[in-house]
């Protein structure tokens, strides 16, 4: 190894230093990085978990989207839910969301993907609602952003309304099947849901059967005979 | 014990007043009849301030403008407009300045005097307050009333709560703590945060005396330093006595206008980086403003000098709003070219400041959310605190960014009634108006013994009540369901604040439906009215 003489050394420390700068400023080299995600949901997602610099469309299904940034939230990131104006606080409480790490922004007003925006690397995840049409210029602005500072945005639109351009995988819930309540008695104590999930890299979705939430609040697999779960709960 | 005596003016329904002497509401009823015609002052679609005659009419002041005027059809609407309101205070300061020196503003509407000079010069506090009410009288306000006290906020409270006749009250030396204990702990709101007096009530404290018992410590570490300060005040320790206090000239900002300035946001404007130094200059010593001297001098060495109270502290923009108001007041006869600032009560902060509450959040992302808070409004951004209740809508409480989180109501102790896990996903902040019939197709209506008169088959959401796109149009089947269970909360109260039926009604139930689509709903009912409180999505 050779020694480089002082004033040498010292205009290295600067060019680094100045890469350094210029990446964290146009964040060239901000790694996609794999956030906790919760085991029933992580098998689904393309690379094994939720990643940074990805977008994850969700539709018709509030529960999927908040489960989603349950995994990141119960591991200490801060999360974000805009645009989602009864966002159930308590359920998410339920799924594992840490909610003094979770920042409401109930109604962002006339421009809520600028909102979004302001968000992106202050915050790890960011949940947001129904916002209209988002343009593709603006969707491909906003992934760059997002790569760049290493946040996940979760985009939860109704069924039936286009999904967010752009996003590295959709999920759907394509069917539910609410345990517990009879007629006119009972109480809900949990649903099956039917999760598809399609993403860029597989051309086959993927299926699965989740309990969301399950009658604790939780989300898991359906690896128990549903009457066995039900009997217990009941 | 102070010995400093304080005296206020309270001029009720003040943005009424100075509309209808500012000829905005002259109409048929003519000057001088602001009695006749029911006139609303409104801010932002909700009305602020009321004429007897449209309080007679059953407006309040909290009302939607609509609601307002769908239960007085005749009513006039006028727009707030601080700045006229404190250019219509001005002459009534000055009627009352010509017998009571040392007047301070704490707001268009009321003052203050320090009670000592003006009872030795017109025979005793009960002769100075009814001297000033036929002043005021004879200035345009004939409604007016005195409180005398130690301290302002005490003095406020006793013009607020002085009979009509003869319109003052006074509390002796030393009897502050005894008079507040007996108040509603809500007079304490524009002091501590809006919502703190409704969860001191779920506390249990009722009245201010109650929570002038806890222990400052407490009180300290649970509300901040706005809670302490409500707390100085609830005791009767307001150490903001009306007058007579050195300015500390070391923490003053003075800004001088050149060229001299004739318009007031040109003023305001310019003032701005002088109102963030002080207050910045204040915070550095941990200290906060409560008391402040604005001094206008103009470019012919006119001055108008006002001092302002405030009921928590001055942030740059209070300073600012002070500033404009005093503007608008008049007064001066050329341009303006200098400013001075003289802070002249400083309080000690207190144990918390912005910023630390909630954890210690990291810089970035406080940075954000700030920079979101100034693009949306402060109330626009927050955390969720989870605590007791029924419903699932009273039991998270919304906490803007930077405000601490207020303790709730206890998560644990029994709360009958309240929905087992899971919970719902979405949560409606209004419910949602919808319909529900029977099987023959006959509306599903609740007797007072909590049953149904029909078993639920159909249900919509009704037009316009649709909170959101996607949710389901028409009518869907009944799959399964549970319920009613009574949720008779608040019936005591005509609180109608999350209360869907808008008024009291008696029995609410809760049903849960799922729909032949699969998916779950929460469902709410009283008699024959139905909403939707939240779904399971």
């Amino acid at each position: 190894m050779t020694v480089l003489p002082p004033e040498l050394a010292e205009r290295l420390a600067a060019a680094r230093s100045a890469a350094a700068r210029a990446d964290r400023r146009f964040g060239t080299t901000t790694a996609r990085r794999a956030l906790e995600t919760l085991p029933a949901l992580a098998a689904l997602l393309p690379g094994g978990a939720l990643h940074t610099g990805s977008v994850y469309s969700v539709q018709g299904s509030v529960a999927l989207a908040t489960a989603l940034l349950a995994g990141p939230s119960a591991a200490g990131e801060w999360c974000g839910v805009v645009g989602v104006p009864g966002f159930g606080a308590e359920a998410a409480a339920g799924m594992g969301v840490d909610l003094s790490r979770t920042v409401l922004v109930p109604d962002p007003g006339a421009e809520p993907v600028a909102v979004v925006d302001a968000l992106v690397g202050a915050l790890t995840v960011v949940l947001v609602g129904p916002v209209g049409r988002v343009g593709g210029a603006a969707a491909e602005r906003l992934t760059a952003r997002l790569r760049q500072r290493g946040t996940a945005l979760v985009a939860c639109t109704p069924l039936g309304s286009p999904s967010w351009p752009q996003s590295t995988a959709e999920l759907a819930v394509t069917g539910s099947d609410w345990q517990g309540l009879g007629d006119g008695h009972g109480h809900l104590t949990g649903r099956v849901a039917e999760v598809v999930v399609q993403s860029r890299r597989s051309a086959r979705p993927q299926r699965a059967r989740l309990w969301l939430p399950d009658h604790e609040g939780r989300v898991a697999p359906v690896t128990t005979p549903v009457e066995q779960v039900v009997r217990a709960a009941g | 014990m102070s010995t400093r005596r304080t005296l206020v003016l309270w001029c009720p329904d003040w943005p009424v007043t100075a509309a209808v002497l500012g000829g905005q509401g002259a109409g048929p009823g003519g000057p001088g009849g602001p009695g006749r015609r029911p006139v609303a002052v409104v801010d932002r679609g909700q009305v602020l301030a009321v004429s007897p005659a449209a309080r007679a009419a059953g407006v309040r002041r909290g009302l939607r403008v609509r609601e307002a005027q769908s239960r007085c059809a005749e009513l006039v609407v006028l727009r707030h407009d601080p700045g006229a309101e404190a250019r219509a205070f001005e002459p009534v300061l000055r009627a009352v300045e010509a017998v009571a020196p040392g007047v301070q503003v704490l707001r268009p509407g009321t003052c203050a005097v320090p009670a000592r000079g003006a009872a030795s010069y017109l025979g005793g506090e009960t002769a100075a307050a009814a001297v000033l009410l036929d002043v005021l009288e004879q200035a345009g306000v004939p409604d007016a009333r005195v409180g005398v006290a130690d301290g302002p906020f005490s003095a406020e409270q006793a013009a607020r709560t002085a009979e009509r006749l003869p319109g003052y009250q006074v509390v002796p030396t030393g009897g502050d703590r005894p008079f507040l204990a007996g108040l509603p702990v809500e007079v304490l709101a524009p002091v501590l945060d809006p919502d703190a007096p409704d969860l001191l009530r779920r506390l249990g404290l009722r009245t201010v005396g109650a929570f002038a018992d806890l222990a400052p410590g407490d009180v300290l570490a649970r509300f901040g330093s706005s809670g302490g300060r409500a707390h100085r005040l609830a005791r009767g320790d307001d150490v903001a006595a009306a007058g007579g206090r050195a300015p500390l000239p070391e923490l003053g900002r003075t800004v001088e206008l050149d060229p001299p300035l004739d318009r007031a946001d040109q003023v305001v404007a310019t003032l701005r980086p002088a109102a963030e130094q002080l207050v910045a200059g204040l915070a550095g010593q941990v200290l906060v403003c409560t008391g402040l001297r604005v001094e206008l001098t103009d470019d012919l060495g006119g001055a108008v000098s006002r001092r302002w109270l405030h009921p928590r502290f001055f942030t740059a923009a209070d300073v600012l709003d002070r500033v404009r108001w005093q503007l608008a007041g008049g007064g001066l006869g050329a341009p303006v070219a200098r400013v001075d600032l003289l802070p002249e009560d400083v309080e000690p902060q207190g144990a918390h400041t912005e910023g630390l509450w909630g954890g210690g959040p990291d810089d970035h992302v406080h940075q954000a959310l700030t920079r979101v808070q100034s693009r949306l409004g402060h109330r626009a951004v927050g955390t969720s605190v989870v605590g007791g209740g029924r419903g699932p809508a009273d039991r998270t409480t919304f906490v803007p960014w930077g405000d601490r989180p207020l303790p709730t109501r206890p998560g644990e102790p029994p709360w009958p009634g309240r929905l087992p896990p899971p919970l719902p996903s979405t949560v409606l902040t209004r419910p949602a108006q919808a319909t529900v019939v029977g099987a023959a197709g006959s509306p599903a209506v609740l007797d007072d013994r909590g049953t149904l008169s029909v078993p639920p088959a159909r249900f919509r959401v009704d037009e316009g009540g649709r909170p959101a796109a996607g949710w389901p149009v028409g009518w869907q089947p009944v799959q399964a369901w549970a319920g009613p269970w009574p949720a008779d909360e608040r019936w005591w109260t005509d609180d109608t604040r999350g209360h869907p039926t808008g008024g009291p009604t008696g029995f609410l139930a809760r049903l849960q439906v799922v729909g032949v689509d699969g998916s779950a709903w929460l469902l709410l009912v009283s008699a024959g009215h139905w909403w939707v409180e939240a779904r399971y999505d």
